[in-house]
């Protein structure tokens, strides 16, 4: 059993796993109760288990414990909270961007570290960076809507 | 708000709410003239008249004023929670932000049917209304005798009995707060009228989407109990395949692993998740081979073949086969629509904890709670008192996923191991295996006047399908349990006929003895495929009419509502009155047009136009939905804002439908299994939608989570046909077949 250690949500934590290609996700989600991000597919194909790592969106499902050891990894619980929401969960509360909201941490996410590399984006530009994250209720226009809104102010 | 921790029936005793446990709800109808649709008999599964529940079944009010709705419909991320407590709160005068909502709990809410078809607003929402509009009857009673006036001078406002011209009043909690009403719902009961509602119709926002957007809203993905443990199943590799052996050594290097084998059934149960899952992954096992599929290539001539149940005659006016001949232009055209899945994002996932003696409780994100405890309950012998099914938001389902299957991989193997389990599919599993919307083959045959009247309608319809009752649950079936074989998937067969006038109408069902791949409903089941194809079929009769596509469907209709809608729909896309495809539509190589179409859903709710503005590569042939718009009247609105969420998601998920999704097999196994070979629309073909709500609050109000997803095919397809003269009637769209065709032309 080795143990890892890096920083979630500014705080510094320490897992013990007994493979260290065990996929941050499950240690997140298990070792460490933070069940924001979701699986979804586990083959990196929808977006759903998107954490930031040193700022970088991330496929949890698909980045093992042993590359995350001394980096910073924030989750979606690290944003903000119902009463504190940061902007961008903000702007998807304001825009009621979910439906059933199980892709919403990966929508979240990813517009996190879209918006931080460009701050104002154009409509095709959230369009594209979004690309790889899906969503099946069809909440696509009020996601664009609340993604827009933080790009625009 | 969303109650977010499970409550005990010890919880809602302390607070002084009352339970009433497992009877079946019916009351006697209301006259037309109350104009509300009567409380359903929805939950009802015996044939006795059940009788009527009680108001303490729904509504709680606790001795802080604070309310709990109780209900056995389920939000799943519709906004029915929101707009319950909307409809609670108008009829009782308690603001809206002291309601809290339970939902799907077999021990503690009424069962009153679950969610589907449309049915949670208009027989779910009238429940409620009727027990809410009972218990202010019974709290002007008590604030009477409390403030010496007559109830007919009371009023309830802020949740205060209070003299309707002024004057002190007095707090419903004093009234009835932690005591129960102890009466019976009436459908007598005096309800307000629309015209004074200050609550339903205005916009509330869902409470629970802060949790969703912070991580706080509990999934049943994420519930844990003390001492769960993970589980994976492994699902056989060919339908139907038997187990024929188990390596255990193949996974000796992983801790702490269980294999269950029962039968063919076979899971992994390990105390940590991960483990569970590479055990799984990596376990040896030797499966029988089997090939009873036909495959999805060409299986829409297997459907004109295969041996089918008698002819089920779904519409007969006039006599269409006899007109047929009499339409200056006579048509025909065949549409097919394929198995597609539920394609929940989140696959589905299971708690259960299992008890030998004492009840077993399932943690589920079925849509249906009470039905799921009765399914459960005959396949494993357990009694229902024994079984508690408690619902938990699960990822969006549209009908019937994985969900109660997933039910019933948990209970098999909590039981195997004694302790609390967790099951979670792959995503693999919910595409192979969660029950299928059904493929769909409809003939179409018509004939039209010179003056765009439609003179015959003669469709048929290949169905698969398959006897009533329980669908079978994967689990129990590969661990050799007896079990029904049901095959239901909601209402197919309605919507084929036009909804214009036409005195020569026949649609006839050939609904198959098989299916090869297990059913359920599918968002909008049936309908979808059948306005595809009639209101494809209609376009058609118009282009060969010579006549606009607005203008052929105007003169068909009478109802004002349905003119409304589509007149709605053509101004907002900025309709160009053609009567033939766009003459000048290149922009360099994009082809241009728009199309529209309209319908009635299920011939008797919502009234749907969609429009749509599409431009289509002329060498690829890909593509590109740029503009819809669509005008939705569902009658009464509750939630403007949960109704154009609602009405939006099935505009995007229609079009991804459309667009991309097909289930394929070959002999053995479904074949698209991740969102590679099951691709689902993303953000760059996102179009934008403009959604127009028309509000009718003197009218009982429809369900609206299906209603708008049934004209978007036909919409697009006649948009396509405008830009390049192509008509697709096969979904997918695929863009090598429009490539084809436009290389030709
Ligand atoms: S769960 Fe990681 S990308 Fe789907
Ligand atoms: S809101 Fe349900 S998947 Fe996006």
């Amino acid at each position: 059993m080795a143990t890892y250690k890096f920083r979630v949500n500014g705080n510094p934590a320490t897992v013990d796993s007994w493979d260290p290609e065990q996929p941050l996700l499950y240690v997140l989600r298990n070792s460490l109760g933070l069940h924001g991000a979701k699986f979804g597919c586990g083959l990196g194909q929808c977006g759903a288990c998107t954490v930031l790592v040193d700022g970088k969106a991330v496929r949890s499902c698909l980045t093992p414990v042993k590359q995350v050891a001394g980096r910073a990894v924030t989750t979606l619980e690290g944003l903000g909270t119902p009463e504190k929401p940061d902007v961008v969960q903000a702007a998807f509360i304001a825009e009621q961007a979910s439906q059933c909201g199980y892709c919403t941490n990966g929508m979240i996410m990813t517009a996190k570290a879209l918006l931080a590399q460009t701050p104002h984006p154009t409509l095709e530009q959230v369009k594209t960076g979004m690309a790889g994250n899906l969503c099946r209720c069809g909440t696509h226009t009020r996601i664009l809507n609340a993604v827009m809104r933080v790009a625009k102010a | 708000m969303r109650n977010q921790i499970l409550l005990s029936r010890r919880d809602l005793l302390k607070s002084g709410g009352a339970l009433i446990v497992g009877f079946t709800l019916g009351l006697p109808s209301r006259t037309p003239a109350q104009q509300a649709p009567a409380p359903a008999v929805s939950g009802g599964r015996g044939n006795a008249a059940p009788p009527p529940p009680e108001v303490d079944s729904f509504i709680v009010i606790k001795a802080d004023g604070s309310v709990t709705l109780l209900t056995s419909h389920v939000d799943i991320g519709t906004g029915i929670a929101a707009a319950y407590c909307q409809i609670a709160a108008e009829e009782l005068g308690i603001p809206i932000e002291r309601f809290t909502i339970t939902e799907g709990d077999t021990a503690i809410t009424p069962d009153h049917g679950g969610t589907g078809g449309s049915s949670g607003i208009p027989r779910g929402g009238a429940d409620i209304r009727f027990a809410a509009a009972t218990a202010r009857q019974a709290l002007l009673e008590l604030g009477a005798k409390q403030l010496n006036r007559p109830a007919s001078e009371l009023t309830i406002t802020g949740g205060e009995v209070r003299p309707a011209n002024g004057g002190q009043g007095v707090s419903v909690a004093s009234l009835i707060g932690g005591k129960r009403f102890s009466m019976k719902v009436s459908a007598s009961a005096p309800l307000k009228t629309p015209s004074t509602y200050t609550v339903v119709g205005k916009p509330v926002l869902r409470t629970e989407v802060p949790g969703k957007c912070t991580g706080k809203h509990v999934y049943l993905q994420d519930f844990t109990l003390p001492g769960m443990l993970h589980a994976r199943v492994i699902r056989p590799p060919s339908f139907g395949a038997k187990l024929l052996s188990v390596d255990d050594s193949s996974i000796r290097a992983i801790p702490d692993v269980r294999v269950v084998r029962i039968e063919s059934f076979l899971g992994i149960v390990a105390k940590d998740e991960w483990a569970a899952i590479r055990a799984a992954r990596e376990i040896k096992t030797t499966w029988s081979e089997s090939q009873g599929l036909p495959g999805s290539d060409g299986f829409e001539r297997v459907m004109r073949t295969a041996p089918a149940q008698p002819d089920l005659q779904v519409v007969n006016r006039g006599d269409a086969a006899a007109a047929l001949p009499s339409g200056a232009k006579q048509l025909s055209a065949t549409y097919y629509w394929p198995f597609q899945s539920h394609a929940s994002l989140g696959p589905s996932c299971s708690v259960v904890d299992y008890k030998e003696s004492g009840i077993t409780t399932i943690w589920s994100s079925t849509q249906g709670a009470f039905g799921q405890r009765a399914t459960l309950s005959r396949v494993f012998g357990i009694p229902q008192a024994k079984l508690r099914v408690i619902y938990m938001d699960g990822s969006g389902s549209y009908g019937t996923n994985g969900a109660n299957d997933a039910d019933a991989d948990a209970l098999l193997l909590s039981r195997a191991v004694g302790a609390p389990v967790r099951v979670q599919w792959t995503r693999q599993d919910e595409l192979a295996w969660d029950p299928k919307g059904p493929a769909q083959l409809l003939d179409m045959r018509g004939g039209v006047d010179a003056n765009g009247n439609i003179v015959a309608w003669d469709v048929h319809m290949w169905l698969p399908s398959g006897p009533g009752g329980d669908r079978a649950l994967l689990g129990p079936d590969s661990a050799g349990m007896a079990q029904n074989h049901g095959q239901g998937a909601g209402l197919m067969t309605l919507n084929a006929d036009p909804p214009y006038t036409a005195p020569n109408v026949r649609v006839i069902a050939h609904n198959l003895k098989d299916t090869p791949l297990r059913l359920s409903n599918l968002r909008a089941p049936g309908k979808i495929a059948n306005v595809f194809a009639a209101e494809g079929f209609a376009d058609e009769m118009a282009a060969a009419a010579g006549m606009d596509a607005v203008a052929f469907r105007r003169r068909g209709l009478t109802d004002p509502r349905a003119i409304a809608v589509l007149d709605r729909a053509a101004q907002m896309i900025g309709w160009q009155t053609r009567s033939a495809p766009n003459p000048r539509a290149a922009q360099g190589n994009a082809l241009i047009g728009r199309g529209i179409a309209y319908m009635r859903y299920k011939q008797n709710e919502n009234y749907v136009a969609c429009a749509m503005e599409v431009a289509v590569d002329r060498r690829t042939g890909r593509i590109a939905v740029r503009r819809v718009t669509c005008a939705h009247d569902c009658g009464l609105i509750i939630n403007p804002d949960g109704l154009r969420n609602q009405v939006e998601g099935n505009i995007m998920q229609t079009l991804s439908r459309t667009l991309h999704e097909e289930v394929k097999f070959d002999r053995s196994k479904v074949t698209t299994v991740d969102w590679d070979s099951y691709p689902l629309l993303r953000f760059p073909e996102a179009p934008a939608i403009e959604v127009a709500l028309i509000d009718h609050p003197d009218q009982p109000p429809y369900g609206a989570g299906e209603a708008a997803a049934a004209p978007v095919p036909a919409a697009l397809a006649n948009a396509i046909f405008d830009a390049t003269g192509v008509r697709l009637r096969t979904v997918p769209f695929r863009p090598e077949e429009l490539r084809t065709a436009l290389s030709k032309a």
